[in-house]
């Protein structure tokens, strides 16, 4: 192992713990056993996994090459099931963000209601203990009947698992900004508004973009089972129709991205999260 | 002088607990008054409710019973008029100094202009001493200039009182001197009228003209209302020479360590005339500054 500093042996290690995984995949993935003696007609049906004994698991070299040719045209559009991953991740995106603008709209300013009055939190929170739990698709037939469209659905889907971690962080963070900031504002006689914007909104940040990383979490998840659900287009899509077209090598450049995506929202949230905190 | 504030029968109880019956009183009857320009200690065990009195006296917490007059209209919240110096700083962490103390100035004067605001700022950073820390966040400041910021964002809205909850009871004691001295000399230049609670004799005696001695807790009150006949300009270092200073120590320390306890148990007989210790000799109620409140 080489010496220096600790970033760059961990960034070692996980190279080589990459390449032993893919040394193990690519050895479980050889062909097994010989050329069978068959139908020349009925090889050509059953393709290479029966003639040639090859593995129905693609190879690191074929998935390899499925990323190459996925990601050298993300956005060819050639119909309703033939779409760059591109375009198909785009959708599911797009969904996610604009089901989580909804629930910041929706899960902020109620969740400072909720953290301003102790009322308001009594009279809310058996509503909030009951609704938190519910898988999120549970309410899939209920948004198809009532919004009568499918894209719309999986919004609303987003907007409702998105909304619960940004409503109860919201309402912890301002039910706890430190009693004698508030009192320093009511001593200065800082009327509600500017009391909110000044003081809780800053004191509360940093769980409030706790809340909106969570959820934000929670919505890509969520993203990819609502569109197996719904259909027609975004990444969920693409995983269900690729399997049903018996593409694993497709299926998994998918959820590498689906993986790659998710960081990429979680990372983003974190660096706001850096923005707005400070030091006690 | 004028009586600025005057504090009448103020009492304070919690509910029972379950199983008893009579609610649990922290202090109660605790009269005294505060004149313009003047600088009152108010000293007492833990428990005596001495934080509740000066929340009381700020607006931020209600009495179970008995009025603060200011001006002779009763308190009924916070004002811009009493300015708190909080024990533990409460500066905003997120803004830098500068902005801690405009958004006090912004409070009190909404309609000023930006330059006024940073006008005003300046004046009191320069006042405070803290010249050049103007952009830091108060994480990056030590205990004692927090609390200079504590007292220049105070002092920025030129308060007609300033209530002081044990301001430098957090600091270590090197620290704790020095800012003692600035608030004596702060006090002495702008005449601030001040009310401030304290463990700490040694910093009554070097600021207060008048030391309120509260009985422990529960059902404490004012037991006597102490003299400081230590002439002014005091200074830390040789306050101690002074003929009065020593009989004045004793005499509170006297009282924190014995007669808080039994005083509280054989209360005076009049609490709102708790009897004046002028040094040598118990001044008669007829010649305290607590003159008969109708």
């Amino acid at each position: 192992m080489p010496r220096g500093p600790l970033a760059l042996r961990a960034a070692f290690l996980s190279l080589v713990l990459f390449a032993a995984f893919v040394a193990i995949w690519h050895f479980a993935t050889l062909p097994m056993g010989g050329r069978a003696a068959m139908d020349p007609e009925y090889a050509k049906l059953m393709g290479a996994g029966a003639t040639h004994g090859k593995s129905a698991m693609p190879t690191p070299l074929d998935v390899g090459a499925a990323i190459v040719g996925h990601l050298r045209d993300p956005f060819f559009d050639r119909g309703p099931n033939t779409k760059g991953i591109g375009i198909q991740l785009a959708y599911s995106i797009g969904r996610v963000l604009i089901g989580f603008a909804l629930a910041v709209i929706v899960g902020v300013p109620l969740g400072f209601v909720i953290g301003m009055s102790p009322l308001m939190h009594r009279a809310l929170d058996p509503f909030v203990q009951v609704l938190k739990p519910i898988s999120p698709l549970a309410w899939m037939p209920l948004a198809l009947y009532s919004i009568k469209d499918s894209a719309l659905s999986s919004i609303f889907v987003i907007f409702i698992c998105a909304v619960w971690p940004l409503l109860i962080n919201t309402a912890f963070g301002v039910a706890s900004v430190r009693p004698e900031w508030l009192n320093v504002a009511r001593t200065l006689e800082v009327g509600l508004w500017r009391r909110s914007l000044v003081v809780i909104l800053p004191a509360a940040a940093p769980t409030i973009l706790t809340g909106m990383r969570i959820s934000v979490s929670v919505a890509w998840l969520v993203i990819v089972a609502a569109e197996m659900l719904v259909g027609g287009t975004g990444i969920g899509y693409f995983v269900w129709n690729e399997w049903n077209n018996l593409s694993l090598s497709n299926v998994i450049t998918a959820i590498l991205l689906i993986g790659a995506v998710g960081m990429a929202l979680d990372q983003a949230l974190a660096w706001g999260g850096r923005l707005v905190s400070y030091a006690e | 002088m004028r009586r600025l504030i005057s504090v009448e029968g103020l009492a304070k109880s919690f509910a029972p607990r379950r199983g008893a019956t009579d609610p649990i009183s922290v202090f109660e009857s605790v009269w005294f008054a505060v004149d313009e320009g003047e600088f009152v200690c108010l000293i007492g065990h833990s428990g005596c409710g001495k934080t509740t009195i000066l929340n009381v006296l700020a607006g931020i917490e209600a009495a179970s019973a008995g009025v603060v007059l200011v001006d002779d209209r009763e308190v009924s919240g916070p004002s811009l008029e009493r300015a708190v110096i909080f024990q533990s700083h409460a500066l905003l962490p997120w803004l830098s100094v500068e902005r801690n103390i405009a958004f006090a100035v912004r409070s009190r004067w909404p309609e000023a202009k930006r330059d006024e605001i940073r006008r005003r700022v300046q004046r009191a950073v320069d006042l405070v001493q803290l010249a050049g820390a103007e952009k830091k966040r108060p994480s990056e400041l030590s205990g004692g200039m927090k609390q200079r910021v504590g007292i220049a964002r105070a002092l920025a809205i030129e308060p007609r009182m300033l209530l002081m909850d044990e301001p430098f009871s957090a600091l270590d004691a090197l620290t704790r001197g020095s800012l003692q001295d600035e608030a004596a000399r702060l006090c002495v230049e702008t005449n601030q009228t001040v009310f401030m609670i304290t463990h700490d004799v040694d910093e009554a005696i070097l600021l207060a003209d008048r030391i309120l001695l509260m009985t422990n807790g529960p059902r404490a009150r004012i037991a006597e209302i102490v003299v400081n006949t230590v002439p002014r300009p005091r200074r830390r270092y040789d306050l101690h020479r002074h003929a009065g200073y020593y009989p004045l120590r004793n005499h509170i320390i006297e009282f924190l360590m014995e007669r808080s306890q039994q005083v509280r148990d054989a209360p005076p007989a009049d609490p709102r005339h708790p009897p004046v210790v002028c040094l040598g000799g118990i001044a008669t109620p007829a010649r305290s500054k607590l003159e008969t409140i109708q």
